[in-house]
C-alpha cells in the first residue's frame, strides 16, 4: 500500500509544484495520473522514489516512511519501487539482457555487477519475464537495435526485475505510436493483476487512462482536483484539468484530440 | 509599375549594419598593426635569410647519402621510443580517469574536487612535454624514466580533459534509471556512465598514443631517452649522414604509427 500525505515540493523560492497532495493506492489497482504539462505529475512520481527530494510531507510504502530515508536505506527502499520512463532510459550500448539484469543492481554486489556474474535465479527470472513480454529472443541484441515498443518492454522488465512492491510509470507511452502504446498499456494492466502490484501511470492520453486503469487522479497546478473511477471522469473533469489558459506554464494539449486519439 | 520599382529600391539589404561594418574594419586594421609590429620588432638577421638556399644545398650535400652503419643502434632507439610512448600512455590512463571523473561537472563529488581536478588538468596542459622532460631529467637524471614521466604529465591533461568532456556529454536518463533501481554510486557509474564514454575513451587514448610517439622522438634532445639522444649526439658531432638516417627513420616510424592507429580506430570504433 502506498500512502502519500500532504506532499509538498517547491523548487527554490518559486511557487510549489506540489501543494499538499494526498493519495492512497492499495492492492493491485492501476491508477492513472492525468494533468497538463507542468501540473506536477512527473514531480509527484519522482518524489516517491526520491529522484526528486520532497520539500515536506510523508510517503509510506507498506508502512515504511520513504521521505526521511538516507543513503543505504534509501537504496534498499528504491529496490522495491520499479520505474518505467517516457524515454525508456535504457543503456543503448549494452545488450537487452544486461539492461534487464540492471534491475538487480540493488541486490548484487559491485563485483557481480561489473563482471555480469548474476545469480542463476536472477537470470532465470530475467528469461521468464522477457518471455512474458515477448522479448526473450532479443537477449543478446544491443538495446538500441530494438524498436520503441520493444525498448519500452525492456524498460518494463527491468523494473519488474527489482521485485517491486509498486510500479511507477512516467508517461510510458508518450514516445510510442498509438498502437504500440495501447499494447504497453494492456501489458501494464495485466502485469498489475498477475503480480498483484499497484501501478501508478502518468499519462496524457485520457482515452487510454479511461480504458486501461481502475482509477483516475487529476492534477492541476500541484493540487488534486479529481479522484475517481473512469466512468465518473466526464467532460467537466476534463475541462477542469486541461481547460483554461490562465497559467503561463500551462501548455494544454487540445483535450478533444486526446480523447479522439485512443478510440481504436 | 512605377510604385513597384520604388518599393524594390527601398528594400535594401545588407549583411552588416554600419556599426558592425566599422567593427570589422577596426579588427582588420588591428590585426594588420600587430603583424607589422611583430615583424619590425623581432630581430631577423636578413643576410642569413638570403643565404638560406646555399645553406640548404650544402647541408643536403653533407647529409647525402644517409649513413646506414649505425642502423642497428637506431632501430633499438626507435623501439625504445615506442616503448616510452606506450608505457606512458598506459600509465596515464590510471591517473587521467580519476581526474576526469572529479573534473566533470556531473560526476564530481563536490566543488573542491572539481577545482582540484581542473587545476591538475590545466597545470598538466600548460607545460610542454619538453619542459616536463627537462624537469624530470633534473630530478631523476637522464634516461627513459624521465621521458616516460614527462609524456605522462603532459598526457594526463589531454586525456583527462577530453574524457571529462565526454563524461559531461552523457545522456542523463540512464543514470536516473540506474539510481531508481537502488544501485549504489559505483554501480551507476559502471552501468550508466562507462558504456556511454567507452567509444570516446578508445578514440582519445589511440589519438594520444599517436601524439606520444611523435613527442617521444624529441625527448632525447634533453636527455630523456629514445631516438632523440642519438639524434642530438649526431648533430653535435656533425655526423650529418647519420642525422639523415635518423630523420628518415623517424618519418618511417610516424607513418607506421599512423597506419596502426588508423587500423585500431577502424577495429575498435
Amino acid at each position: 500500500m502506498l500512502e502519500i500525505s500532504n506532499l509538498i515540493k517547491r523548487y527554490g523560492r518559486d511557487e510549489p509544484v506540489l501543494k499538499g497532495l494526498d493519495l492512497t493506492v492499495e492492492g493491485n489497482s492501476v491508477v492513472s495520473i492525468v494533468g497538463a504539462s507542468g501540473a506536477g505529475k512527473s514531480t509527484m512520481l519522482r518524489c516517491i522514489n526520491r529522484l526528486v527530494e520532497p520539500t515536506s510531507g510523508s510517503i509510506k510504502l507498506n508502512g515504511t516512511e520513504l521521505v526521511t530515508l538516507r543513503h543505504a536505506e534509501l537504496r534498499r527502499a528504491r529496490r522495491k519501487i520499479g520505474m518505467v520512463f517516457q524515454g525508456f532510459n535504457l543503456i543503448d550500448r549494452l545488450t537487452v539482457m544486461e539492461n534487464v539484469l540492471a534491475g538487480r543492481l540493488g541486490y548484487v554486489n559491485l563485483f557481480q555487477a561489473i563482471t555480469r556474474r548474476y545469480p542463476a535465479a536472477d537470470i532465470e527470472r530475467a528469461f521468464v519475464l522477457m518471455e512474458r513480454v515477448g522479448i526473450a529472443h532479443y537477449a543478446n541484441k544491443r538495446a538500441d537495435e530494438l524498436s520503441g515498443g520493444e525498448r519500452q518492454r525492456v524498460g518494463v522488465v527491468r523494473a519488474l526485475m527489482q521485485e517491486p512492491e509498486v510500479l511507477l510509470a512516467d508517461e510510458p507511452t508518450a514516445s510510442l505510436d498509438p498502437r504500440t502504446s495501447e499494447q504497453i498499456m494492456v501489458l501494464l494492466q495485466s502485469l498489475a493483476s498477475e503480480l498483484s502490484l499497484p501501478v501508478l501511470i502518468n499519462i496524457h492520453n485520457v482515452a487510454q487512462a479511461r480504458t486501461y486503469t481502475d482509477r483516475i487522479v487529476g492534477l492541476r497546478h500541484g493540487t488534486m482536483i479529481f479522484d475517481g473511477i473512469p466512468s465518473d471522469f466526464d467532460k467537466d473533469a476534463l475541462d477542469a484539468i486541461y481547460g483554461g489558459i490562465e497559467a503561463p506554464e500551462d501548455e494544454p494539449a487540445p483535450p478533444a484530440e486526446e480523447v479522439h486519439d485512443g478510440h481504436a | 509599375m512605377v510604385d513597384d520599382a520604388d518599393l524594390l529600391a527601398d528594400r535594401v539589404w545588407r549583411r552588416h549594419n554600419p556599426k558592425q561594418q566599422l567593427i570589422r574594419y577596426g579588427v582588420m586594421l588591428l590585426t594588420l598593426m600587430v603583424v607589422v609590429w611583430a615583424v619590425r620588432d623581432i630581430d631577423i638577421f636578413w643576410p642569413w635569410v638570403w643565404d638560406a638556399p646555399n645553406q640548404i644545398s650544402s647541408l643536403g650535400a653533407r647529409m647525402w647519402p644517409p649513413d646506414p652503419s649505425r642502423l642497428g643502434e637506431i632501430v633499438d632507439a626507435m623501439i625504445e621510443t615506442v616503448h616510452i610512448a606506450t608505457l606512458a600512455t598506459m600509465l596515464t590512463i590510471f591517473i587521467a580517469l580519476p581526474v576526469s571523473y572529479i573534473a566533470a561537472q556531473n560526476t564530481t563529488p563536490n566543488r573542491a574536487c572539481l577545482w582540484l581536478g581542473r587545476f591538475i588538468l590545466v597545470s598538466s596542459r600548460s607545460v610542454n612535454t619538453i619542459i616536463w622532460a627537462l624537469l624530470f631529467v633534473a630530478i631523476f637524471g637522464p634516461g627513459v624514466l624521465a621521458g616516460i614521466l614527462a609524456i605522462m604529465f603532459r598526457s594526463v591533461g589531454f586525456i583527462g580533459k577530453l574524457m571529462g568532456e565526454a563524461i559531461e556529454e552523457i545522456d542523463r536518463r540512464p543514470v536516473e534509471a540506474m539510481e531508481a533501481t537502488g544501485a549504489s554510486k559505483a554501480k551507476v557509474i559502471a552501468y550508466a556512465v562507462v558504456p556511454q564514454v567507452m567509444p570516446a575513451f578508445f578514440a582519445i587514448v589511440i589519438l594520444r598514443w599517436d601524439i606520444n610517439i611523435r613527442e617521444s622522438t624529441v625527448l632525447g634532445l634533453v636527455g630523456a631517452g629514445g631516438i632523440g639522444v642519438i639524434l642530438q649526439g649526431s648533430i653535435d658531432t656533425f655526423a650529418w649522414p647519420t642525422v639523415a638516417t635518423i630523420l628518415i627513420a623517424i618519418i618511417a616510424l610516424v607513418l607506421v604509427g599512423e597506419a596502426i592507429t588508423g587500423l585500431l580506430r577502424r577495429k575498435v570504433l
